[in-house]
This record gives structure tokens, sequence and C-alpha cells, in this order.
């Protein structure tokens, strides 16, 4: 491995990354706390924008032509934390708001949503 | 092994460790906080694959803005004593067991693609920088740019119309 200078394989960022994203789903499967919940859900987020940004850099920079290679990735990623940031607004003020009639932030009690 | 491997295999290591922390620790704030670590951890490999834009975005919006907004509720719904009733212990169990199932499956299904003999070239380029970016950003992808302003008007409407209730 590493033939040039600064280069790692892309192997260990997909790893990395899936690493990450699996510690969001165990989060999400164990916690009951909502607010924890909705953490490990931008934890995801964050671990697909790494993957996503190691994707954009996997040309080779050598030839002129594609030093600008990989920006339409970088792209997707801002567009992403664009999404998430107004995600995370509506998803709290849900959260408050569930709060303010159960007094509660445990996910357990949500189950009276079906009645 | 040269200096950004050092950092390359460090910042995994805490990225990693800020993850668990996050998930394990039982008061919400020092979640917030593992988890303002994780971020801060990702941006340094932003830094280090050159992607300085998304570094800094990452750190104002995520680490400043989003988690602040996180604490702010947790301290407004007076959560910081851990209170939390736990899952049952199986509950957990089953969790963690289908979770390292799910990273197996991926990791040995990712592992002898064709895409994953490439090399992530780290330091060169100029994709990451911001006067590329923002020229691809206001030329092709200026439609996006605009419909996002619109999410985020009506994002905010959506949230004061909640809170109102």
């Amino acid at each position: 491995m590493g033939e040039s200078e600064g280069a790692m394989p892309i192997n260990y960022y997909i790893v990395l990354a899936l690493a990450l994203f699996t510690i969001g789903i165990v989060g999400v499967l164990t916690r009951r706390n909502a607010i924890i919940v909705f953490m490990c859900i931008e934890l995801m987020l964050n671990s697909v924008n790494l993957l996503l940004v190691a994707f954009s850099k996997m040309q080779p920079a050598k030839d002129a032509a594609l030093t600008v290679a990989g920006t339409d990735g970088q792209l997707f990623v801002f567009f992403i934390m664009v999404v998430a940031a107004a995600e995370v607004s509506v998803g709290l003020a849900i959260i408050v708001m569930m709060y303010r009639n159960i007094h509660s932030v445990d996910i357990n009690f949500l189950n009276r949503l079906k009645h | 092994m040269g200096i950004t491997q050092i950092l390359f295999w460090i910042l995994t290591v805490a990225a990693l460790f800020s993850a668990i922390m996050v998930i394990s620790s039982k008061n919400p704030v020092h979640s917030v906080l593992w988890l303002v670590a994780a971020f801060f951890t990702i941006s340094g490999h932003y830094i280090l694959l050159n992607a300085q834009f998304l570094a800094i975005v990452n750190i104002i919006v995520y680490a400043g803005a989003i988690m602040v907004l996180f604490l702010f509720v947790i301290m407004l719904m007076n959560l910081n004593k851990s209170t939390e009733p736990l899952k049952n212990r199986w509950l957990q169990i089953v969790g963690i067991v289908s979770g390292g199932c799910l990273l197996l499956v991926l990791v040995a299904a990712l592992k002898n693609t064709e895409v994953s003999k490439n090399m992530a070239e780290m330091g060169t380029g100029e994709a990451g920088l911001i006067k590329t970016l923002g020229r691809e950003l206001f030329t092709t992808f200026v439609v996006p740019f605009e419909i996002s302003s619109i999410l985020f008007l009506s994002a905010m409407v959506g949230a004061v119309v909640i809170g109102k209730k």
C-alpha cells in the first residue's frame, strides 16, 4: 500500500464510515431517550458525509484536467448538511411539543400515538 | 508511515471512541459533548482529505449550531440528571448483536468490490477549496441552492407552528 506520498486505501474509509454508521444504529436500537436517538441519526448522517468526501478524492490529481474532479461529491455533502440542519430544527420542535404533552422524552411512551 | 497516516489513525481512533461514548454515557449532556468531539474528528478527516470548506462548514454548522440547539433543548427540559430508564438488558444485547451483524455483513460485502482497490488522495487537488466549490455551486447547482433556501424557510415556519401549539 501507500504507493504515493499521501494516499490512504479507500477501504479504510469504507470501514470507518460503516463502523460509525453501525454505532449510530446500535444507539437508535438501545437507547430510550428521544434526543439521544436523534443524535445517533446525526452521527449516521455524518458517517455518510465522510464516505462521500473520501470517494470524491478517489481520482488521481496528477492529471491537470482532473484537479477539480470530485467537486460534485463535496457539494452533495454540503446539501446533506443543509437538509440535516432543517431536519434538526423541525425534529427538536416535535420533541419539545411531545415533552409538553406527555412530560417525558421516553420513546416507549410514544406508542400512545397509536390510539 | 508518514505523518498523514499517523494523523489518520489518531483521528480514526478518536472518532470511534467518541462515537461509542455518545451512545454509552448516561448523562445526555455528556452525550452531546462527545458528539461534538466526534464532529471535530470528522472535520479533521476532512482537512486531511483537503476538503477545507467542508471542514469549516462542519464545525460551524454541526458542532456550532446544531449541537448548541440540542444543548438548549436538554437544558430546557432539565434532563441533565440521567433519569432515563434503561431498556431491558436483553433488548440491549439484541441491539448490539444485530448492529454487529450488520457491520460484519456490510464489511464482508464491500471488501472485495472493484471500487475498494482505489486510493483516496490526501492533501492534493483543488476540489475542496472554496473557490472551486463556490463557482460550481453558483453555476451548475444554482437551482438546488435556491430550492434549499425554500426548504429552510418552510422548516422555520414549521418549527414556529409546531412550537406555538
